[in-house]
């Protein structure tokens, strides 16, 4: 196994978490048996091949499907024990996501689409309106704040995604292949700012990726192979 | 975190997410809007025409007047009453009188034929034979041109409704039936009451005319007030020397129009049920469709923290704004297109033409919004769940 356990300062904690997907008659396994902690402040890559379970391990994280055995604390709470609404209430608490394709809602402005998150909370508007400023701010677009994601470069569609994932300031950031659809360039923008977001302002990150160029960026990277994590890369 | 407010203004985003979408599916929503507004339009159309219908027929009949046929009649054209009985009913209590005596009218009527203005074909109108109390008798008839006939000769007043629905009935036309020749000196209205169907005359001319000797049909009474009905009923009916149905004016005309009324109730439910269920399947598709082309952003919203009873509400709100779209075009159509349009049907019961005009009513929309809101619910109910059911992890890679 890949992990020694940090004890004091455990964010997350993966228990002997196995995943069964049923198609059809024939039950897929794609995660067997896994154990992961990710301490406080961590800059975590998941590395492996297409099909090694790195995005089922995320959704897990995340919160947004549930394992078929094991257990899932964040901060010390089992959530995959808790019921779907408050499961919903605990993502818009304490995750923030950042997608692949960035995920952003095509009729809404950039600034909209940050303050989404927000219209969860109790924030009034002039709060949410502060929040979404410096979110955006933090990402570098506070010029282009009224723009719809069809007038923005890919590279600034994702960091629209990052201030959404930021904006409610939450305890984990999860990111699925960031960079996944993106060119060097901006794609190492994308990096860059994850690393500041991990360096500068704390947040615990943890990223799926195949590509080992945005992997060097993370301060840990743990591999993922057949539902099994290793700290050796897959031959 | 969670409170009504919270829950609300996260239905208000879904919904709003949904109804920004529409240009992007415009096809498909304004079929479904324009399906359920033909339900609404041809439902409420078609039961226009049944109240419409109800209305001229208990328009004129006021609480405190009484119509007394014979016994086991159903209505005038089967019940004869003869003179002595005439005066025995206008001299039982609890029967108005003025100056001249009760305010009682034995009336007798014909079916004459005459062309309608819009086909040309022929069809039945009463002809009315009267008495002098007729006018008190009925205080809703008015004479809107020309003048009253003169007793003892053989003209005619002639119903503005049957004048709009009949040629030739114009003042100074005649009317000609076998060797007798009616001329028509004025036109009455009748508060849209059925009597503007008719035809009015002198009952004695008539008698003469048609060789009904000393015989009537019918006894049109106004009693004290609508209360002396029971005392007027009870008088008749204990009375040996007659055998007479009596009721009240509102309940005869009820009666003669619920046949017709029935059938063309039932028909347009029947319309307009199968309509609305070719609707339903629309929505369902709309909203189906408005559901996948959406799957990524409804994951995405589940996946932010967004709860599913939110999206469920949200699916099916829009797809009740959509229905009452619909239900709103479709009522304003039915309201434009038919309301006061004019027609005459053939009244089963006395075989005669029966001006009236469709009316929609606001009882009559309100029943269409509420076919549209069932139509949305159901459309919507479906897609709704599967909206709340995607699975996230796999929807948000959906492109």
């Amino acid at each position: 196994m890949s992990e020694t356990k940090s004890g004091n300062g455990t964010l997350v904690g993966i228990d002997g978490v196995q995943k069964v997907f049923q198609r059809g008659s024939e039950k897929i396994h794609v995660l067997a048996d896994l154990n992961l902690q990710v301490r406080t402040g961590e800059f975590l890559a998941l590395m492996g091949p297409s099909g090694s379970g790195k995005s089922t391990l995320l959704n897990l994280i995340g919160g947004l499907d549930r394992p078929t055995r094991g257990s899932v604390s964040i901060a010390g709470e089992r959530i995959e024990q808790l019921s779907d609404r408050r499961l919903a209430a605990w993502r818009a608490r304490h995750v923030g996501f950042v997608f692949q394709l960035y995920n952003l809602m095509p009729t809404l402005a950039a600034d909209r689409n940050v303050e989404l998150p927000l219209l969860l909370t109790h924030l009034s508007k002039s709060e949410r309106r502060k929040h979404v400023e410096t979110a955006l701010a933090m990402v570098g677009l506070s010029h282009r704040a009224k723009h719809h994601p069809r007038t923005l470069s890919g590279g600034e569609q994702q960091r629209v995604g990052i201030a959404r994932a930021i904006v409610t300031d939450p305890t984990l950031l999860l990111c699925d292949e960031p960079t996944g659809d993106l060119d060097r360039k901006a794609g190492d923008e994308i990096l860059t700012l994850l690393e500041a977001l991990n360096r500068e302002h704390g947040k615990t990150i943890i990223m799926v990726t195949h590509d080992p160029h945005a992997s060097a960026r993370a301060s840990r990277t743990v591999h993922l192979n057949k539902g099994q994590l290793s700290n050796e890369p897959v031959k | 975190m969670a409170g009504p407010l919270n829950w609300i203004s996260q239905i208000s985003s879904i919904t709003k997410f949904g109804l920004m979408s529409i240009p992007q599916r415009r096809g498909a929503v304004a079929s479904t809007v324009i399906g359920i507004a033909g339900v609404v339009a041809v439902l409420v159309g078609v039961l226009s025409i049944a109240v419409g219908f109800k209305q001229v027929m208990t328009a004129s009949a006021s609480p405190d007047a009484a119509i007394v046929l014979r016994s086991g009649s159903d209505s005038e054209m089967v019940s004869g009453l003869g003179r002595a009985e005439t005066v025995l009913i206008g001299d039982a209590p609890g029967v108005a009188r003025d100056a001249q005596g009760p305010l009682s009218s034995a009336e007798l009527f014909v079916m004459i034929n005459l062309p309608k203005r819009t086909t040309g074909t022929d069809a039945n109108v009463p002809l009315r034979g009267v008495d002098r109390a007729a006018l008190q008798v009925r205080d809703s008839v008015k004479i809107t041109s020309g003048r009253m006939f003169e007793w003892g000769k053989n003209e005619v007043i002639v119903g503005v409704g049957a004048a709009q629905e009949f040629s030739g009935l114009g003042v100074d036309s005649k009317v000609v039936v076998g060797q007798y020749e009616w001329p028509v000196v004025g036109t009455f209205s009748a508060k849209g009451g059925i009597a503007e169907s008719e035809i009015w005359t002198d009952a004695k001319v008539l008698q003469a005319a048609y060789n009904r000797g000393d015989s009537f049909q019918s006894v049109y009474t106004r009693l004290n007030s609508p209360a002396s009905f029971q005392q007027f009923k009870d008088g008749l009916t204990s009375n040996p020397q007659l055998n007479v149905k009596v009721l009240r004016q509102s309940e005869y005309y009820a009666e003669e129009s619920r046949v017709i009324t029935t059938l063309i109730t039932t028909l347009g439910i029947l319309i307009a049920g199968l309509m609305a269920l070719g609707a339903v399947f629309g929505a369902l598709n709309t909203m189906y469709s408005s559901v996948s082309a959406r799957t990524r952003e409804i994951a995405t919203l589940r996946a932010l923290g967004f709860g599913s009873g939110a999206v469920v509400v949200s699916v099916l709100l829009e797809s009740l704004l959509l229905a009452l779209l619909g239900g709103a075009i479709g009522g304003s159509l039915a309201y434009f297109a038919f309301n006061n349009f004019h027609t005459s049907t053939m009244n089963f019961q006395t075989f005669s033409q029966v001006a009236f005009a469709f009316k929609v009513t606001p009882e009559l929309l309100v029943q269409g919004i509420i076919w549209s809101v069932l139509i949305g619910m159901i459309g919507g109910l479906f897609p709704a769940i599967r909206a709340a059911r995607l699975p996230i992890a796999a929807a948000l890679r959906e492109l």
